[in-house]
């Protein structure tokens, strides 16, 4: 057994309110920059939604992420994208690349004109250049064009998760009293199974054998961007300026000096958990090769008890450091994803082993079943998950590749938390509804209690648990993290610019 | 003494200035060596014009490397009227495929603000003498026909001793004027590879076909 650490997250969509504080902190950080301005390494989409860039869940637009051929015996895995002699062949124009309109010409104002104007009748103002070339533009879309919109005709209609709905569920779905949205925040997922890195002709990104932060080497980067294409997420972005791809780099300058990355650390609804989960390497390509379904189970099952003395044994044995194993128990992500099963993955069909884990929200859920505005927390909450159907399989076509199954068993169990916690605190709710209910999602009062601290009360230091990093392993940690900034947090001491 | 300068002195300047550059490009400056493709910023005229452009001059580039390494091989390939035929047919081909991409791309720098804005002086230079270079290839080519014979018999030899270090100008000076300025022009490009963007041939990633698909990397320790 080969075990790795993985410095991994949930996002509890339940507590996001959508107020893009996480994506503005990275922005500030790392991405404003010539070439970068158009990338958000961090972005809060709002479902149903068409998402940024445009429609990147459909991967038969984009080619993203892996194929899984002859699923029942001799199993194959391939790039969607293209084999390995085709990208040879593919490198002079990459053929599933989105260009700047899938994402947005980047744009300021002309501020000078307010000042310079001559005197005149009108009010002067700055008009909108881009970027770009500088010319005036009409700005037509923008990052979170689509925000607040879930019932949007021009957006919301053309999200691509609908099309496994029949017609009567979509116009269930947009009926005016069944209207929901909420918000997924997104970052890299740095998976296990890294399209981009499959994709990178030239070898250029890597996964960081102690964290498991999937990086772009910048100066191994040729700028073919097969990355971008590869990555099914769209969380690899091509610099215009510099000629190279950049991703998230899960703020590992901040990571290695015990700090939460920013957009975690900033995060207002605190909706974010960071921490170590050990898992069995050399799963990872069996882990894939499963029909859809069996997805989410099989990643859990690779994911490894850290209390459990064979695994402690074998993680010492593959070079884990003891504080990373002690990092790893206290590891809220594994409670949420292993121990609880509250969270879950997403697109697990694009079959790279995303390890950032959504909770999935409960709010549209609960308010398809209401027959009014009127907050209702009867037992009868309970039997209606059933009649909750279709917002159920939207969340099991984002979250499980189409599996209900683990979806309503998350939802069983948040709703048997609130059960439980409002027969005790407010109390119309009876003790034995709640215990039925905590009885029928399989779990304990003390799971409850335990769920209800985590998810409501947690301190800053229970929901980053940041792993130690060794000094002898981590290059960067005697340096200043702000001295990244300008080094852009490629580690380079000359600002990076466009080759000759 | 003019013969002496533009076929002796300028290849050898010209060598000597491109494989140092790259050298010492390649050494110091990894960041830069990428062909800072505009693909994202315009896909259409790229696909068209940059696909053409390498399908044309890639295989034309290694036909003449294949004229000045391996001469009887070459000879042999040509040797009868049939074979002569399909390469003077091939090569025009791909000569017209590549001039064809090449003012694709030089229409699409001048036409598309966005690119012109991300263009430098030196991708004007390089674009220009590319062109040129290939619409020289196919005068030559079309006015002075079964290039792929007396090739081996004026360029080879030419560049053949220069290779050896005693250079020999009159296997070349008695050509015509135009496929001595493709030669000088040629040089010319080689010199500038280091000093442009053209030094993203230097990266053709053929380990890709048989390299691990993940890669793992330890800060201390070998990958695993």
């Amino acid at each position: 057994m080969k075990i790795r650490s993985q410095v991994s997250m949930v996002f509890h969509l339940d507590k996001c309110i959508g107020c893009h504080t996480c994506s503005l902190a990275c922005k500030n950080i790392w991405t404003d920059r010539q070439g970068a301005e158009y990338m958000w390494w961090n972005n809060v989409e709002t479902k149903p939604g068409v998402g940024f860039p445009t429609l990147w869940e459909d991967q038969e637009k984009y080619n993203g992420g892996w194929e899984l051929k002859n699923a029942g015996k001799e199993p194959r895995l391939n790039l969607k994208l293209q084999n390995r002699l085709q990208a040879l062949g593919n490198l002079f124009s990459n053929p599933s690349m989105p260009t700047m309109s899938e994402y947005y010409e980047p744009w300021t104002y002309k501020y000078e004109d307010l000042i310079n104007s001559p005197l005149g009748d009108d009010q002067p103002i700055a008009r909108a250049i881009s970027r770009i070339d500088g010319k005036p533009i009409d700005i037509e879309t923008g990052p979170n064009w689509d925000d607040d919109l879930g019932g949007s005709n021009i957006y919301a209609v053309n999200d691509p998760l609908l099309k496994n709905m029949s017609e009567e569920e979509k116009r269930r779905l947009f009926s005016i009293e069944q209207l929901f949205y909420f918000y997924v925040p997104r970052i890299c997922n740095h998976c296990l199974n890294a399209a981009c890195v499959a994709a990178c002709p030239s070898g250029a990104i890597y996964k960081r054998a102690e964290d498991g932060i999937v990086l772009v080497n910048q100066d191994k980067c040729r700028g073919w961007r097969m990355c971008v294409s590869g990555c099914p997420y769209k969380k690899t972005y091509y610099n215009w300026s510099t000629g190279k791809s950049e991703k998230c780099i899960l703020c590992y300058p901040r990571l290695e000096t015990g700090q939460a990355p920013a957009c975690f650390h900033s995060c207002v609804g605190r909706i974010r958990y960071l921490g170590v989960l050990l898992y069995d390497a050399d799963q990872v390509e069996t882990a894939v090769e499963v029909p859809d379904e069996q997805l989410v189970q099989r990643q859990r099952e690779m994911i490894l008890d850290p209390f459990d003395p064979q695994v402690i044994a074998a993680a010492e044995e593959s070079g884990i450091p003891a504080g990373v194993i002690e990092a790893a128990q206290q590891s809220p992500v594994y409670r949420y994803v292993k121990e609880w099963e509250l969270a879950l993955p997403l697109h697990p069909e694009f079959r790279t082993l995303p390890m950032l884990f959504y909770v999935p929200p409960l709010l549209p859920v609960i308010s398809s079943t209401q027959e009014s505005g009127a907050q209702r927390t009867e037992s009868d909450l309970f039997s209606s998950l059933e009649s909750a159907r279709v917002p159920v399989r939207f969340m099991s076509h984002m979250l499980s590749a189409g599996n209900d199954a683990p979806v309503i068993k998350a939802y069983q169990r948040m709703i048997a938390v609130r059960l439980y916690k409002r027969a005790e605190t407010v109390g119309d709710v009876s003790n034995e509804e709640a215990a039925a209910a905590l009885t029928k999602a399989g779990m304990s009062a003390g799971d409850a209690e335990a769920i209800y601290r985590l998810t409501s009360l947690p301190t800053h230091q229970q929901r980053f648990v940041i792993p130690p990093s060794s000094r002898e392993s981590a290059i960067e940690q005697v340096q200043d993290p702000q001295q990244h900034k300008a080094e852009t947090g490629f580690g380079r001491r000359q600002a990076p610019h466009r080759g000759l | 003494m003019l013969e002496t300068i533009l076929f002796i002195v300028f290849p050898y300047l010209a060598v000597i200035l491109g494989v140092v550059g790259i050298i010492y490009r390649y050494r110091t400056d990894q960041f830069s060596l990428t062909s800072l493709s505009s693909q994202f910023l315009e896909t259409d005229l790229q696909f068209w014009g940059s696909t053409l452009w390498h399908y044309g001059i890639i295989p034309t580039l290694l036909i003449h490397l294949g004229g000045f390494t391996l001469p009887r091989v070459m000879a042999a390939l040509h040797s009868t009227p049939e074979t002569l035929y399909l390469a003077e047919l091939a090569g025009k081909v791909m000569g017209i495929m590549a001039l064809v991409g090449a003012a694709a791309l030089l229409y699409r720098r001048l036409s598309s603000s966005r690119i012109r804005a991300i263009t430098t002086p030196m991708d004007w230079i390089v674009l220009v003498l590319l062109f040129t270079q290939v619409f020289l290839g196919m005068t030559i080519a079309f006015s002075y026909r079964w290039g792929a014979t007396w090739f081996i018999h004026t360029v080879t030899p030419w560049v053949g001793s220069l290779s050896v270090f005693q250079p020999q100008t009159k296997y070349v000076t008695a050509l015509p004027w135009i496929p001595k300025l493709h030669f000088l022009n040629g040089f010319l490009l080689f010199a500038l590879v280091p000093y442009s963007r053209l030094v993203h041939i230097i990266n053709f990633p053929l380990t890709y076909l048989w390299r691990r698909y993940q890669l793992v990397i330890w800060a201390r320790r070998k990958a695993s």
